[in-house]
């Protein structure tokens, strides 16, 4: 069940129309999924992978969002799709998961009727004492405690780990194909967040489903994914496996990105690496590469860097694409050199 | 799926849960009895605090003393006030017998006193005018109801369009215009410059339906289309509040229908606060809607409790406010009641 493409991602360009201009959130962003595989979106807050993932479920639907691209899977294009259809799709072939599990789930209703309103709308005709069957087992597969005598307890009741457990057990209810996680550990504890990931990774070893985690943490990247796109300014600038992304980064922000993590290895070094300057508006993004401003290595390339927004390109000797006018011997010996 | 679930599925429907729910509602209950109490007790003072002799009011300028002393006898007014106020309360359960002999009469329970320039039990004079202020409350509440949280949540599902801003420009309109001034304009406009309907005449519907819908008629929309503008300003807010909850987006990510997501996940949010808003204010009107009474005749509640103030007619005013009380703070048990059953985190904290 491996390797078979999911979904495929291509040239989505995702806009939404405010009263000071057009905010280009998603610009010319491809990329795709295999089944039992987990994708990464790395990126800072605003870099456009939330939306990115919104799109993939038409969860952009506001007046003024506009989209445009394709999005294939199982090769129906999702934007073509109508409303009927998309929520076919929604939670039963595609669920998603979202950053904070304390309001995720409706505090109104017991945990449950939710999970058993998950299954049941997906499956109608289906007996509530059958839904609620399958919910309990659920339950007790995300590792909730006693699922018999909580099923009835409301939200509030739980804590952040185990509400999250609770929402993964929502999402998973229908064996979805892809799941789509949004920063779904961001709102936890770290020894909390390792169970959350190690469970969603068990899961996936036992249904063969693919996952899109969307994450600003590369420690979580390095623990879960499999190949990784990282975003900046809207758009993807690299894209790469995961031991590649670590070992040899082929774009400047990726450098960026890696010398900020805090490591049992470099922390010796003293101070943590940042990157200076801060992200661009999506209102107007620069002509050319949106991360010239704060790249430290676009020297010689300066002018080219100023006029054309760089295509991703196969980085040698590596398998990474990278969107930079640097070349790929400037990049391998520049790598070397420490961000200043 | 490799579950392991052992035990069987049962669960008693009373969980614990609603054990909580009872408790809750028993708490609730018996706070409204104490503040009741004293509610009663700081209205019954206005007898002792006014400068005004209760007894002297009993008869006209030229009343010998001799007669306002045996009405102050025969109405108990030469008791300390503590002894009257527990007469009075004591009226309110069994009933109360004013003088003696012949000249003896007695009020009902329950007893809030006799008026002197009434000649009439306060009770009975409340239990007059009580059903035109009721029917006046109901269906102005009902009209607002419909129309505040109605437009409100179209406004908000439409935000940015024109229903939107048509809603913004006659809600603020409707917001910033007294009671007194819609009703007189309505009033005018359809009775006296149209001449849609009739000059408003009160019966009470089991007497005369066709009078009592002409006469109910403009002051529920007057009452309504106020209080509708301050519900649809507060609907819409909390419906584009609760549109941008995670659990809101999650219920949209199930594959839920629009409706679906609108009535169970979105209303349900952004009712809660206008539930306690709505059940204060039908309490405050169910206390007497003094001004729509007034503009439009009504022999209710509110126009009873007017006239009290205006004749120092110290019975009625305390029986009036006293009643007023009661159903505020009934509403109040009723809306924290809704509330806990509502909101799950309320009841359990």
């Amino acid at each position: 069940m491996n390797n078979v493409r999911l979904l495929s991602v291509e040239n989505l360009n995702v806009e939404f129309s405010t009263s000071d201009g057009v905010v280009h959130a998603v610009n010319d962003v491809s990329f795709s999924v295999h089944s039992g595989k987990t994708l990464g979106i790395v990126g800072e807050s605003g870099s456009g992978k939330s939306v990115t993932a919104s799109s993939i479920l038409k969860l952009n639907t506001g007046i003024t969002a506009s989209t445009s691209g394709s999005i294939l899977f199982n090769g129906k294009n999702i934007l073509g799709v109508d409303d009927k259809a998309i929520r076919a799709i929604r939670g039963s072939e595609i669920a998603m998961i979202f950053q904070d599990p304390l309001s995720a789930l409706n505090p109104y209703y017991t945990i449950g009727s939710q999970i058993i309103e998950a299954y049941k709308v997906h499956h109608k005709g289906v007996k509530k004492k059958e839904a609620r069957k399958i919910a309990l087992e659920m339950l007790h597969r995300v590792g909730i405690p006693n699922p018999e005598a909580r099923i009835d307890e409301y939200p509030h009741q739980f804590s952040g780990g185990m509400r999250q457990r609770i929402v993964i057990a929502t999402a998973l209810i229908n064996s979805p194909k892809l799941l789509i996680a949004d920063e779904p550990t961001t709102a936890l504890d770290v020894t909390v967040q390792a169970q959350i990931l190690d469970l969603m990774k068990d899961i996936q070893r036992e249904n063969g489903m693919a996952i899109i985690l969307i994450t600003h943490d590369l420690g979580v990247v390095a623990e879960t994914c499999d190949d990784v796109a990282v975003m900046y300014g809207g758009r993807i600038v690299e894209k790469a496996s995961v031991q590649e992304l670590f070992v040899t980064p082929t774009h400047p922000y990726s450098f960026g990105l890696l010398g900020a993590v805090r490591s049992l290895d470099n922390s010796a070094r003293g101070e943590l690496q940042t990157i200076a300057g801060s992200p661009p508006s999506l209102l107007n993004l620069p002509s050319g590469c949106s991360f010239l401003p704060r790249c430290s290595y676009a020297d010689a390339s300066r002018q080219q860097c100023a006029s054309f927004v760089p295509p991703l390109q196969n980085v040698l000797p590596t398998n990474s694409l990278s969107a930079c006018h640097l070349r790929a011997e400037a990049l391998n010996v520049l790598k070397i050199k420490e961000p200043s | 799926m490799s579950a392991k679930v052992g035990t069987p599925l049962f669960y008693s429907p009373l969980s614990y849960l609603r054990i909580a729910l009872i408790t809750f509602i028993a708490r609730r209950l018996l706070f409204a009895l104490v503040l009741l109490a004293a509610v009663s007790l700081f209205t019954y003072l206005l007898f002792a605090l006014l400068p005004t002799d209760p007894a002297a009011l009993t008869c006209g300028k030229n009343c010998k003393p001799e007669l306002i002393e045996a009405n102050r006898v025969r109405l108990g007014y030469d008791k300390p006030i503590h002894e009257q106020y527990f007469q009075f309360v004591k009226g309110i359960f069994t009933g109360r017998t004013y003088g003696t002999g012949d000249i003896a009469f007695t009020c009902p329970a329950p007893s809030l006193g006799y008026s002197f320039n009434q000649h009439e039990c306060v009770s009975s004079l409340i239990g007059k005018t009580f059903p035109v202020t009721a029917f006046l409350s109901l269906g102005a509440f009902i009209l607002w109801m419909l129309l505040g949280v109605g437009t409100g949540t179209l406004a908000a599902l439409h935000r940015g369009k024109w229903q939107d801003r048509l809603t913004s420009v006659i809600t603020s309109i409707g917001v910033s215009l007294p009671t007194f001034y819609v009703g007189l304009l309505v009033l005018f406009s359809v009775v006296i410059w149209l001449q849609w309907l009739p000059f408003p005449h009160y019966a009470s519907p089991s007497e005369n339906l066709h009078d009592f819908l002409t006469a109910m008629i403009l002051p529920w929309i007057t009452l309504a289309v106020l209080s509708a503008a301050s519900y649809t300003r507060i609907t819409r807010n909390g419906v584009l509040e609760a549109m941008n909850e995670d659990f809101v987006r999650f219920g949209v990510a199930k594959g839920l229908k629009n409706r679906t997501v609108i009535r169970k996940y979105v209303l349900r949010a952004a009712l809660i606060p206008i539930v306690t808003i709505a059940g204060l204010d039908f309490a405050a009107l169910l206390g007497g809607a003094i001004v729509t009474e007034s503009v439009f005749s009504l022999p209710g509640m509110g126009r009873l409790a007017i006239r009290s103030v205006t004749d120092s007619d110290l019975p009625v005013l305390v029986g009036t406010t006293l009643v007023a009380a009661v159903f505020i703070v009934m509403a109040n048990t009723i809306v924290d009641i809704i509330y806990g059953i509502l909101d799950p985190r309320v009841r359990l904290k």
